[in-house]
């Protein structure tokens, strides 16, 4: 019944989309404020629906109804109940639900916020917003129903894929989805703005939050889905430039990308145009990244491929949507004003490189997970891009746009200079250069290259803290006014030299884990040992456990140093008798920022005695790799606090203009 | 990552740097070390995206014992990717070769980041200096700045 009432709030949702295109195209064509507020109305009330469905089928997880074809396939009665409410969002009709009720939520606080726009634009935003809850509904209703009924109903359901039952994977899509969804008001505010022919400082100012919070929120999602891989897959890697990795990180480039370019048409009134094309890319790489995680074109076996009618469906929404906006801008894009001039050493001119390098990096990645497609269909030839390939291209990009970073924020505004910012940076440089060197002298193996990653990520962290010393005059003016400074700077400059700085963090944990790296393994048996780094690695016991839906052997692994204990593991081998599937749980020792990561493999026989793969690796400083993006989110977070960036403050402030 | 998750399971095991297992070491520290970097380049022909030193699956373990064999008797790195790429084609190497076919491949970033510098050149030459206020400005400039005339 439950089951019954979700589909129909579905179907509802649908009607409601429809209305609210209806509506709010209506009310910017009639100029009726009546049918606007009607248009915002339908998109609260198709919100509202959505929440019902989804609530429905979580209903329906959380009760183990397997009568629901949804939850039959990817849910099992013993789950534990983490698990079965994430049950909702674990399979493919249910992440689908998940977007269209992330692009709906989002539609409805646009609608709700947006009181402080003009009322062409905010009518226009509703529409295009109610256009794109329009295609993804009819979708989720026609072509992947999350609803369905059996007409047999199984006693069990097969269970989620227990590689999934994780907390950091369960919270995992919820982020990832607000992420790539969010991008999507970010898309409507640029159709509205060719629409209306309006891109100036004000439109910028309301895109930004958006993009923010987008940006933050794929931030987070990018980051659990890393450190899943990291403890849960058993490699000891983080990142592996995975067609569905990439699917993810290309939107989040294009919003970190339209965070600076909307800056330049915030202060500066210019790059409109590059600033609403971004603004339609961005919403075009989240439909393809959920297009090549679903359609299964890039790789046989994924747990996401279905069937390929509903690839082609996701494409043809792809093609259609992202066809249309682009069409759009070509049409009005060269009606846009040019905007202000600048000189070649500028914070406009850094804010461009910094966009080429971004967009550069996007068209990377592109390249790098589309051409294998394209070398097929063109030559019939398979070829492989690995992460090899991404070490020479992407790197090389993000080495020259981190070089840059920090120098930009010190550039003036129209005219800047070099000099003066070179002076203010130079304590930063020989901090970065100081410390390369002591990393390359003190740590064995000695290595150039990480020594200056190190420095590099050295010199992000001290070009943050010189941007906010710059700004509150430290030395230069007296203690008293720095500290009125400091307490006086906006949000928005600390969310910058949070997400800067969390850049550097990433980049130091990164470089240390990948260039000192130990890894060790051995068969064991009980009481054995292995050596990883300067640490001693001792199997003591292998139990046998029973878990609530599988059987594990847990392996009590102690670790010391020179003779001293340091800590124990319990990593484990899981058996789960639902799916027939085998896992590892990781054993992880945090040492400070550094990791001892055990792993237990599987037991062999030596010479009649039982022995157990055990493999190590010390991963020095690892926990900065997924630190430094939470700082970047909450720099993110910081700034989206800003008061400027409110809906309805922007308005009243517009007039005075925009302060540095 | 999901699809990396499934391909373990569909080989019934989750893989764990499989290169390492002991039980397949060569004797010499060298050249095991040589064999895993170019264990690092191989992919693994049946796992979609993965390479022969994390993969724990049958073809995987043939191919490394392959690399092993052909590094303990002396092959330089070159040599046995190019026994392999002609076995198996281009297809079983990580890094894609640089050829006329792939040059859009390694090129494309770059030209995208030249053509980029000069659309910035461009602009910031065609627009050149700002011009100078015309005398009529410059006379209404200072009415309002002059805080006697206001």
């Amino acid at each position: 019944m439950i089951a019954e009432a979700g589909s129909f709030a579905l179907i509802l949702a649908l009607a409601l989309s429809v209305a609210q295109v209806g509506l709010s195209a209506t009310a910017r064509w009639k100029r009726s404020a009546v049918l606007a507020g009607a248009g915002e109305g339908a998109a609260l009330a198709a919100f509202l629906s959505v929440a019902v469905a989804f609530a429905a089928l979580m209903h329906a997880f959380v009760t183990s109804d397997f009568s629901v074809a949804n939850v039959a396939a990817n849910s099992h009665s013993e789950k534990p109940l983490l698990y079965r409410v994430a049950g909702t969002w674990g399979s493919h009709e249910g992440s689908m639900l998940l977007w269209c009720l992330a692009l709906t939520g989002f539609g409805a606080a646009a609608a709700g916020l947006g009181r402080g726009l003009p009322r062409g634009l905010r009518a226009v935003t509703v529409a295009t917003q109610g256009l794109l809850g329009v295609v993804f509904l009819a979708y989720t209703v026609f072509a992947s129903n999350p609803l369905a009924r059996l007409t047999q109903v199984p006693i069990e359901g097969r269970s989620l894929n227990p590689l999934l039952q994780d907390p950091a994977l369960a919270v995992h899509p919820p982020f990832l989805y607000a992420g790539y969804v969010g991008m999507s008001v970010v898309f409507s505010f640029a159709v509205a703005a060719l629409v209306e022919g309006r891109v100036d400082a004000a439109w910028a100012r309301w895109v930004r939050p958006w993009t923010l919070a987008a940006w933050s929120f794929l931030t987070v999602g990018i980051m659990l889905g890393s450190f899943w891989a990291y403890y849960e897959l058993g490699w000891g890697g983080w990142w592996f430039w995975d067609p569905v990795e990439n699917a993810s990180f290309m939107p989040w480039l294009i919003a970190a990308a339209l965070l600076h370019s909307a800056v330049v048409t915030e202060k500066r009134g210019a790059l409109p145009g590059w600033t609403v094309f971004l603004a339609l890319a961005g919403f075009t790489f989240s439909m393809l990244g959920a297009f090549l995680v679903r359609s299964g074109v890039l790789t046989s076996v994924h747990a996401f491929a279905v069937d390929p009618t509903r690839g082609v469906l996701l494409l043809m929404i792809l093609g259609v949507t992202a066809g249309l906006g682009f069409a759009l801008f070509a049409w009005r894009a060269p009606s846009l004003p040019q905007g202000g001039v600048f000189a070649p050493v500028s914070r406009e001119s850094a804010l461009v490189l910094n966009n080429i390098l971004l967009t550069a990096a996007t068209a990377t990645v592109l390249l790098g997970t589309l051409f294998p497609l394209i070398r097929e269909a063109a030559t019939g030839e398979a070829i492989s891009v690995g992460p090899p390939y991404f070490n020479l291209t992407f790197t090389p990009l993000m080495t020259a746009l981190m070089i840059l970073l920090p120098v930009g924020p010190l550039l003036a505004w129209k005219r800047g200079d070099a000099m003066g910012s070179g002076r203010r940076l130079w304590w930063a440089f020989a901090a970065a250069v100081a410390i390369g060197w002591v990393v390359f002298a003190a740590i064995a193996p000695r290595h150039g290259l990480g020594a200056a990653g190190v420095a590099m990520g050295a010199w992000l962290i001290a070009g943050a803290l010189a941007e906010i010393i710059e700004r509150v005059r430290l030395f230069r003016a007296p203690g008293r006014e720095s500290w009125r400074r400091l307490w006086g700077l906006p949000r928005g400059a600390w969310g910058m030299t949070l997400a800067h700085l969390g850049l550097g963090v990433f980049v130091l944990g990164a470089v240390f884990e990948v260039t000192w790296k130990v890894e060790a393994a051995e068969a064991l048996p009980v009481g054995g040992s292995l050596d990883v780094g300067a640490y001693h690695v001792t199997l003591e016991r292998i139990d046998g456990v029973e878990g609530p839906n599988y059987e594990a052997e847990r392996g009590l692994v102690s670790v010391t140093k020179d003779g001293q204990p340091v800590c124990t593991a319990q990593p484990e081998r899981r058996l789960y008798p639902a799916g027939g599937q085998t896992t590892s749980e990781v054993g992880l020792c945090y040492r400070g920022m550094s990791h001892i990561y055990l792993v237990l493999g599987e037991r062999r026989d030596a010479a009649g005695q039982p022995v157990w793969l055990v493999r190590a690796y010390w991963n020095p400083w690892a926990t900065l790799i997924f630190v430094g993006p939470l700082i970047m989110a909450l720099g993110g977070l910081v700034s989206l606090s800003d008061r400027r960036l409110r809906l309805g403050v922007a308005r009243k402030e517009a007039p005075k203009g925009a302060g540095a | 990552m999901r699809l990396r998750a499934l391909l373990a399971i569909a080989f019934g095991a989750l893989s764990i740097a499989a290169a390492s297992d002991p039980a397949e070491r060569l004797p010499d520290p060298a050249q095991e070390a040589r064999a895993r970097e170019i264990f690092r380049d191989v992919r693994c022909l049946v796992c979609q995206n993965e390479s022969i030193d994390d993969s724990e699956a049958e073809l995987a373990k043939d191919l490394r014992a392959l690399v092993r064999e052909q590094v303990a008797a002396g092959k330089s790195e070159g040599e046995v990717k190019q026994f392999l790429t002609q076995r198996y084609g281009e297809f079983v190497l990580l890094t894609p070769s640089f050829n006329a076919w792939n040059l859009a491949l390694w090129i494309g970033p770059f030209v995208v980041v030249l053509a980029g510098i000069a659309l910035l050149l461009m602009r910031l030459r065609a627009r050149g200096p700002e011009p100078e206020l015309s005398e009529e400005e410059t006379r209404r400039l200072k009415k309002i700045a002059d805080p006697e005339t206001r």
